[in-house]
C-alpha cells in the first residue's frame, strides 16, 4: 500500500507500458478474434461475414451486431470432432507434463546440488539446443525414430529387439518429441526454486532428527512446489496448443486441437470456427491459470 | 600468592564432563580450522566459545552439533564418542544464526517438527509445543509463519524447536546476532534465566566478548584452532594468560619491556617507553625476559598532583607522568588518553561519578597517572 506512494510519477508512467503492451498484443487481437469467432463463413474477402464498415453509417454497423450468433460455438459442442480433439489435447499435455516433471525434477535437483562453479555451465547445457532452430531438432528426431533410424540400430544392436519397431507416426514419437522440446521450461524454474533454497534449513532438519530422505520431503519438497507449478504450467498451457511436434511425429488418426484449428483455419478456411476453437482452448487454458494465480495470492498474504 | 579468581574457577571444574572434546583435528583443504582442541564442558553449564571470525569456533560447534567430522581425535558425550555418530542421531540440537525455520510450516509445526521425528503420541507433542511457546512466550502465534514474525519471535521460534526435543546439550551459533542491540541485551538475559530454568548445558559460539561475559560461566577464547584460554569472565579479564586473550578481550595498555629486579612478589620492570613499573609477580611461568606489562583502562587513576605518599605504601604505587592529548565522554566515563613522558600513550577510563564535571581534565592539562602493583598483568611479550 505504502508501495505506491513511493513511485515518482515517471516511474507510475512507466508502468503504463506493460498494460500498453497487453492492449495491443493481447486484448485487441482478441477481441477481432472473438468477433470472428461469432461471424459466419461466406466467400468473401475477407472470408466471413458481417464486416464492421464505417462507411455504410450507423445503421449498418448495428445490422453487423444483430448478425453475430454463437452458432459456431453451438457446432463445437455438437461435432465429436472438435470434442475428441480438445480431450486428446488435454491428455497428451497431461501426460508429457508429468512425464517431463518426472525427468526435470531429479535433472534441477541434481543442478542445484552442484558446486558452484559448474551450475552456469550445466545452465549452459540445458539452454543450449535452444541455439539450434526447433524445427530442424524435431526433423532429427524424424531421423533418429525412423524404420532403419538411430534407435532402432541401437536396439538390434543391443538385442533389446529382433524387430525394427514403428516409433515415427505413433503418439509415444510425439511424447518423445513434446518431452525432448520442453524439458528445458521444466527445468529452468525447478533449479531456480532449488538453487536458492537455503541449505541449512536441510541442517536444521536434519539436527531435528530427519534422515535425507524425510528432510527431503518435509523441506525441499514442499519449498519446490512453487518451481514445480510454474514448471508445470510453463509447459502444459503451450503442449495443449502445440502444433508441429504433433503433426511431424504423431500419425494422423487422431488430432490434437492445434492441428484441428489449423486444418479448419488452412484447409476449410474456416475462419470463424478456427476463431472459435481458439476462444474455448483459451478458456480452458485459463482454469489452471487462475488456480495458480490463487496460490500465489495465498503465499503472498502468508507473507504479508 | 592466593589469586581469588583463580579459586573460584577450581570450584566450578569438578563435575564430571558432559561433553569432552578430545585432541579433535579438522583441515580444510591446507587450512586448519581446529588444530588439536581439547575441551571439557560439565552438565549444566553455559560454556561460551568466543573468537574472532575465522578462528575456528563455528566449524568446533558444527562438529559437535555432527554437520562435519573432525579428521582425527574424539568427541565424547556423556563418555560415548559420537564423533562418527551423524547429526539427527545425536541427543544434541542446534540453534542457527540465521536460525533455519521452516518457512512453510507455522510456528508450532516448526516446533512439532523434531518431536515428530522423535515418533512421540500426538498428545504428548501437543503438550511440549504448548509447554515451549509459553516458556518463549510465542502463545497466540502458533499459526502463524516464520515470515509473519519480528526478528526477536523467530529468534524464539528458534530456540523453542531446538530446545524442544530436550537435547543433553543445546548448541547456539551466534544467537543474538541478528538482534538490534536493545533488544540483544534484554534477551541476553532472558537466555541466561531460561539455562538456569532448565539446567541444560549451553554451547554458544560468538564474536561479541559482552554476550560471552554476559551470559556464560566460563568462556572459552579460541584464536587460530585453538582456545588460548579457557576461564570465568571475571578470570578472563582480569587475568588473561597471554597478550593476545589481554587485547582481545576488553581495552587495555600494552607496556612492553625487560625485567630488571625480582623481589618479594614485586617485579620490577624497565618499560621501553614509560620508565620503570612494578608489577605483582605473575602467577604463570614467564619463560622470556622480554615482557608486557598490562593494565586495564579502568584501572589507572588520575590526579593533578601525585598521589599523597603516605610513607608505608608510597613504594609500590607507579606513578607516570604525562599531559592530556584526548578527551572522550562517553557517558557514564570518560577516556582520556595520556601521552606519558616516556612516549607512551595510555588509555584511562574515569567513571562519571558527579553530573558536574569538577574532576574533569582538559586536553594539554599535565597529570599524573597511578597504579598500584596488583593492577598489572605481566605476559609474555
Amino acid at each position: 500500500m505504502s508501495g505506491r506512494r513511493i513511485f515518482a510519477s515517471p516511474a507510475r508512467r512507466a508502468a503504463i507500458a506493460p498494460y500498453l503492451w497487453m492492449l495491443l498484443f493481447f486484448l485487441l487481437p482478441f477481441g477481432f478474434v472473438l468477433k470472428i469467432s461469432l461471424s459466419h463463413t461466406a466467400i468473401a474477402q475477407p472470408p466471413y461475414l458481417p464486416v464492421f464498415d464505417l462507411a455504410h453509417g450507423f445503421a449498418a454497423i448495428k445490422a453487423a451486431f444483430a448478425a453475430l450468433s454463437l452458432d459456431n460455438f453451438r457446432l463445437l459442442a455438437s461435432d465429436d470432432l472438435y470434442v475428441l480433439s480438445y480431450l486428446r489435447s488435454l491428455v497428451v499435455a497431461l501426460i508429457s507434463t508429468s512425464i517431463l516433471l518426472a525427468i526435470g525434477y531429479p535433472i534441477a535437483y541434481g543442478m542445484s546440488r552442484l558446486p558452484a562453479r559448474w551450475q552456469p555451465v550445466a545452465m549452459t547445457l540445458v539452454i543450449v539446443p535452444f541455439w539450434t532452430s526447433f524445427l530442424i531438432r524435431i526433423y532429427a528426431w524424424i531421423n533418429i525414430l525412423q524404420h532403419d533410424g538411430l534407435l532402432n540400430k541401437v536396439l538390434l544392436a543391443l538385442h533389446v529387439i529382433s524387430v525394427p519397431v514403428v516409433w515415427l507416426s505413433t503418439d509415444t514419437a510425439m511424447v518423445i518429441g513434446i518431452v525432448y522440446s520442453y524439458l528445458p521450461f521444466m527445468i529452468l524454474p525447478l533449479y531456480a526454486t532449488l538453487a536458492k533454497m537455503d541449505s541449512t534449513l536441510l541442517e536444521a532438519a536434519s539436527d531435528l532428527g530427519s534422515s535425507r530422505l524425510k528432510a527431503f520431503w518435509l523441506v525441499t519438497f514442499p519449498l519446490s512446489l512453487p518451481g514445480i507449478a510454474a514448471g508445470v504450467l510453463l509447459c502444459f498451457i503451450p503442449i495443449v496448443g502445440e502444433f508441429v511436434i504433433p503433426d511431424l511425429l504423431a500419425g494422423s488418426n487422431s488430432l490434437m486441437i492445434g492441428q484441428t484449428l489449423w486444418l479448419e483455419f488452412f484447409t476449410n478456411r474456416d475462419w470463424p470456427v478456427a476463431s472459435a476453437i481458439a476462444i474455448v482452448l483459451l478458456v480452458l487454458l485459463l482454469a489452471p491459470l487462475l488456480i495458480y494465480d490463487r496460490l500465489q495470492r495465498r503465499q503472498l498474504e502468508g507473507r504479508r | 600468592m592466593t589469586d581469588p579468581v583463580q579459586s573460584l574457577d577450581d570450584a566450578e571444574l569438578h563435575g564430571v564432563p558432559l561433553l569432552r572434546v578430545d585432541a579433535v583435528v579438522k583441515r580444510f583443504g591446507g587450512f586448519m580450522a581446529v588444530d588439536r582442541l581439547s575441551l571439557d564442558v560439565r552438565a549444566g553449564e553455559f560454556f561460551a566459545l568466543l573468537g574472532p571470525s575465522g578462528c575456528g569456533k563455528t566449524t568446533l560447534l558444527r562438529m559437535l552439533a555432527g554437520f562435519e567430522t573432525p579428521d582425527s581425535g574424539r568427541i565424547l558425550l556423556n563418555g560415548t564418542d559420537i564423533a562418527a555418530v551423524p547429526p539427527h542421531q545425536r541427543p544434541v540440537n542446534m540453534m542457527f544464526q540465521n536460525y533455519a525455520l521452516f518457512p512453510h510450516l507455522t510456528v508450532r509445526d516448526n516446533i512439532a517438527f523434531g518431536l515428530k521425528r522423535a515418533g512421540l503420541p500426538r498428545a504428548e507433542i501437543a503438550a511440549r509445543v504448548a509447554e515451549m511457546v509459553a516458556l518463549v512466550r510465542l502463545e497466540g502465534m502458533e499459526k502463524r509463519k516464520p515470515d509473519q514474525l519480528s526478528g526477536g519471535q523467530r529468534q524464539r521460534v528458534a530456540l523453542a524447536r531446538s530446545l524442544a526435543r530436550r537435547p543433553q546439550l543445546l548448541l547456539l551459533d551466534e544467537p543474538l546476532a541478528a538482534l538490534d542491540k536493545k533488544l540483544r541485551e534484554n534477551t541476553q538475559f532472558e537466555l541466561t534465566q531460561l539455562q538456569r530454568r532448565l539446567g541444560t548445558t549451553f554451547i554458544i559460539v560468538t564474536h561479541d566478548q559482552e554476550e560471552a561475559m554476559t551470559m556464560a560461566d566460563r568462556i572459552g577464547v579460541m584464536e587460530a584452532g585453538r582456545l588460548e584460554q579457557v576461564a570465568t569472565p571475571r578470570q578472563l579479564y582480569e587475568a588473561p594468560n597471554s597478550r593476545w586473550v589481554a587485547e582481545f578481550v576488553g581495552g587495555i595498555n600494552i607496556l612492553e619491556g625487560q625485567i630488571e629486579s625480582r623481589d618479594a612478589g614485586r617485579m620490577t620492570i624497565a618499560a621501553r617507553d614509560a620508565g620503570h613499573v612494578i608489577a605483582a609477580e605473575p602467577l604463570h611461568c614467564l619463560t622470556k625476559n622480554d615482557i608486557c606489562v598490562a593494565i586495564r583502562p579502568e584501572k589507572i587513576r588520575l590526579s593533578k598532583r601525585p598521589p599523597a605518599s603516605d610513607a608505608g605504601h608510597a613504594a609500590v604505587i607507579n606513578r607516570l607522568e604525562g599531559i592530556i592529548i584526548g578527551v572522550n565522554y562517553l557517558g557514564g566515563q570518560t577516556t582520556y588518553q595520556v601521552k606519558l613522558d616516556g612516549g607512551a600513550v595510555l588509555r584511562v577510563s574515569v567513571a562519571n561519578m558527579a553530573r558536574l564535571d569538577v574532576d574533569a581534565y582538559n586536553v594539554t592539562q599535565r597529570v599524573v597517572a597511578w597504579f598500584t602493583p596488583d593492577d598489572c598483568v605481566v605476559l609474555d611479550q
